[in-house]
């Protein structure tokens, strides 16, 4: 019922008189302008035209169409790197997502030494990419590694780490996920504070469980801020290449070569600049396209969320 | 392609000339006019290891023979290729002297017209010292240097062969002999190797594109030639499989764990640790091998040549060049700079630092020069022996780093148990296009 009678509602609501503003007002927005044509349409729209034509460096350049694209269609080192991106992407959102939220509820507490141990939590998010990302390399390592000492001392048996195919994408998450779990405990952290005391109160009241209370009261609560968390994480994700460049270059063989570093070999040691372009091409619609279903998500989450509550 | 290496003519004309011209540095007799271009300046764009270093720290010597200023950046050979390919095809090269790896960009810088033609300069004495003559070369340099129809675009300056590195107390603890056949290597790799105790028969690069400079030296053993004479590409007949085989069998069991992600650098760290008995790669290893700070078996690396295969008995041959930028204003100075870079004097201390391996018969096979090389005999023993069975050890194409990244993927997935034969079948599918495409354009 009421329904039918929203839209009616809104449509009332949002017609307010609209009008453009005085012209005085748009050389202000000139420099602005200026500075986003030039660093980021112009050269999309460059590398859009270079998508289109046969452009090997060192050679005289043809234009030939969507064929790029058609080579994309059946190169199956393509199709690969696209598998590793979404399965990286996946691993590394939902683990630093998952740790963050448990580290953020633990070090919402109250405890003594609490700032410090904040502060000593969020250190490896300080870290350069590369630097540490050189660091894990010598802890992986199969033979000299701490991580297969380590192991032993439990008496599990020496695994490869980033040297098996069947290993490399997770041993690549798990440096990924020690990076930026604190980021998202500090997303989430922020999300705690905001939530009032009264719903907890009452909670307590009617005799509700820890879990209950967190099933019911924070996790829904903090659910804006996990969705925040969750799209800076995918962006970083999916873009992600210091890390598995320095410590794999997308091997064993091909077996952790996302599209970023896919596109760089393209680009830059085979110097097929035209597919490259085609490559970054799909590779940018592939990111609107995953943030935009994140956003989708999120407001259909949020939408249930009133529902549910009224 | 067919098997090079100093013939017995280019080594008596070279040891004929040594003896002519003396033992003298630069500054010869019948000397070019050094100093007609002082006051230049010039820009040298170098990759970082003892080559280009070797010509940063003498760069004084030079200036104090010309009067010619260089300004010379040394860069990490992967980020160097590139800059050069992307400057150079801008036009504007930054630099008018260019370090260039004979093995993956010859053919794409031929092609592109990106260096000036030398041979000019390398008849006119002038500007060119006596004893710079082409036979002084050996045949790769040679090949390496000249394009198809003659001309000259760089000058050879250092050669890599591919050697067989040892570790001899290994071997004498079981009395094992030295392998001379691949049948050979492998029983001893079998022999040698005790995982438990952490010692492997065998290491190698396993990672991928770094590992065809060994795969390929198995493959010519066993016969195998890249391209035939249609420009076919041949590299997933029973050549390309037994090598493949003999690859997967040394680097699987018979290698430390983890070998799959390993280059060079990996390969030395388990070889210097003692962890290896066997190790086959570049010859310009021996100086951190016998480095006391570095290594725990200085004194006990044994060198020899890379074992025969059933077809043949061939050291994988890669090599470096130094050429002037075509959009150079100072072809001339540099033509000077690139001399001097591949002199005797200059090759003599790159030969003896055990940097490289000169080009040059002149260098190799003077006496003095010999003595006073830091690196054991059997380590120059080995170069030798190798430079009479050196053959190219990548086919001289355009997409040199795609054939490396496709078949070094295949090469590493027959590592963690992928067959041989249907990796080879989908690699060489997979880069047949792209060598059509290359040669066609």
């Amino acid at each position: 019922m009421s329904t039918i009678a929203q839209p009616a509602v809104i449509s009332t609501d949002v017609a307010p008189h609209r009008q453009l503003r005085p012209p005085s007002y748009w050389p202000f927005v000139i420099p602005a302008l200026i500075v986003v044509l030039a660093v980021i349409i112009l050269p999309w729209l460059f590398t859009i035209w270079m998508s289109l034509r046969e452009w090997k460096v060192g050679s005289p350049t043809t234009f030939v169409g969507l064929a790029n694209y058609l080579r994309l269609a059946s190169d199956p080192r393509f199709g690969e790197a696209a598998f590793h991106t979404l399965v990286y992407t996946a691993l590394s959102v939902l683990l630093p997502l998952l740790l963050g939220t448990l580290a953020a509820i633990l070090f919402h507490a109250r405890m003594p030494w609490r700032g410090l141990l904040r502060g000593i939590f969020i250190l490896p998010m300080l870290a350069t990419p590369v630097a540490i990302a050189l660091v894990w390399t010598m802890m992986f390592h199969p033979q000299l590694g701490i991580l297969n000492y380590l192991l032993s001392l439990v008496g599990l048996p020496a695994q490869l780490w980033v040297f098996h195919p069947a290993t490399v994408i997770p041993s690549l998450v798990l440096v990924e996920t020690w990076q930026w779990t604190p980021l998202v405990m500090l997303i989430v952290l922020g999300g705690l504070a905001s939530i009032p005391a009264e719903p907890y109160e009452s909670a307590e009241l009617d005799g509700a469980n820890a879990w209950q209370v967190f099933r019911y009261i924070t996790l829904p609560l903090i659910t804006p801020f996990l969705f925040i968390a969750a799209m800076i994480r995918m962006i970083d994700a999916v873009k992600s290449f210091d890390v598995i460049f320095a410590i794999t270059q997308g091997g064993p063989g091909t077996a952790s070569e996302t599209i970023n570093l896919y596109l760089y070999s393209v680009a830059f040691s085979y110097y097929d600049i035209g597919y490259a372009s085609a490559i970054a091409v799909v590779f940018f619609a592939l990111i609107v396209a995953l943030a935009a279903a994140l956003l989708h998500l999120r407001q259909r989450l949020q939408w249930n969320e009133i529902g549910g509550a009224a | 392609m067919a098997p090079f290496g100093p013939t017995r003519r280019t080594l008596l004309q070279g040891a004929l000339s040594a003896a002519v011209l003396g033992l003298a540095g630069l500054p010869a007799r019948a000397a070019p006019q050094w100093r007609k271009f002082a006051g230049t300046t010039l820009e040298a764009n170098l990759i970082k290891g003892p080559r280009g270093e070797l010509l940063q720290k003498y760069a004084g010597e030079f200036t104090a023979l010309t009067g010619i200023e260089v300004g010379s950046e040394v860069i990490p050979e992967q980020q160097q290729r590139q800059k050069a390919v992307i400057e150079l095809a801008s036009g504007r090269p930054s630099f008018d002297v260019i370090h260039l790896s004979y093995h993956v960009q010859k053919r794409q810088f031929e092609k592109a017209g990106w260096l000036a033609d030398v041979s000019g300069f390398m008849n006119n004495p002038e500007l060119t010292a006596p004893d710079l003559v082409e036979s002084d070369f050996s045949a790769a340099g040679l090949q390496f240097a000249k394009a198809d129809h003659g001309p000259m675009h760089s000058l050879p300056w250092s050669v890599d062969y591919f050697i067989l590195y040892y570790n001899k107390e290994l071997f004498e603890k079981k009395g094992i002999a030295v392998p001379t056949t691949f049948d050979q290597m492998v029983t001893a790799a079998e022999a040698l190797n005790d995982p438990k105790r952490g010692i492997y028969g065998f290491v190698g690069r396993g990672l991928r594109n770094a590992n065809m400079a060994l795969w390929t030296n198995f493959f010519l053993n066993y016969g195998g030639e890249f391209l035939d004479a249609k420009g076919q590409l041949l590299t997933d007949g029973p050549e390309a499989i037994e090598a493949t085989q003999l690859y997967q069998r040394l680097l699987t069991g018979l290698a430390p764990p983890g070998v799959a992600g390993f280059n060079w650098m990996e390969s030395m760290a388990a070889f210097t640790q003692g962890r290896a008995a066997m190790w086959i790669d570049a010859d310009g290893w021996a100086p951190p091998l016998e480095d006391p700070n570095a290594s725990r078996i200085v004194g006990k690396v044994g060198y020899t040549v890379v074992p025969a295969g059933p077809k043949g008995q061939f050291s994988s041959t890669y090599g470096d060049g130094i050429g002037i930028a075509q959009a150079s204003p100072n072809k001339e100075a540099a033509w000077l700079y690139c001399q001097w870079a591949v002199s005797k004097l200059m090759g003599a201390r790159l030969l003896q630092i055990g940097g490289g391996v000169p080009f040059r018969h002149s260098v190799l096979d003077d006496a003095e020069v010999r003595q006073g090389i830091k690196m054991p005999p059997a380590w120059l023993d080995s170069v030798i022996a190798s430079a009479k069975i050196s053959k190219l050890g990548l086919p001289v194409v355009i997409p040199v780093a795609e054939f490396r990244d496709i078949f070094g993927a295949a090469l590493t997935a027959t590592l963690s148990g992928a067959d041989p034969a249907a990796e080879l079948k989908k690699a060489s599918d997979q880069y047949r296009p792209i060598l059509e495409r290359s040669e066609k354009a």
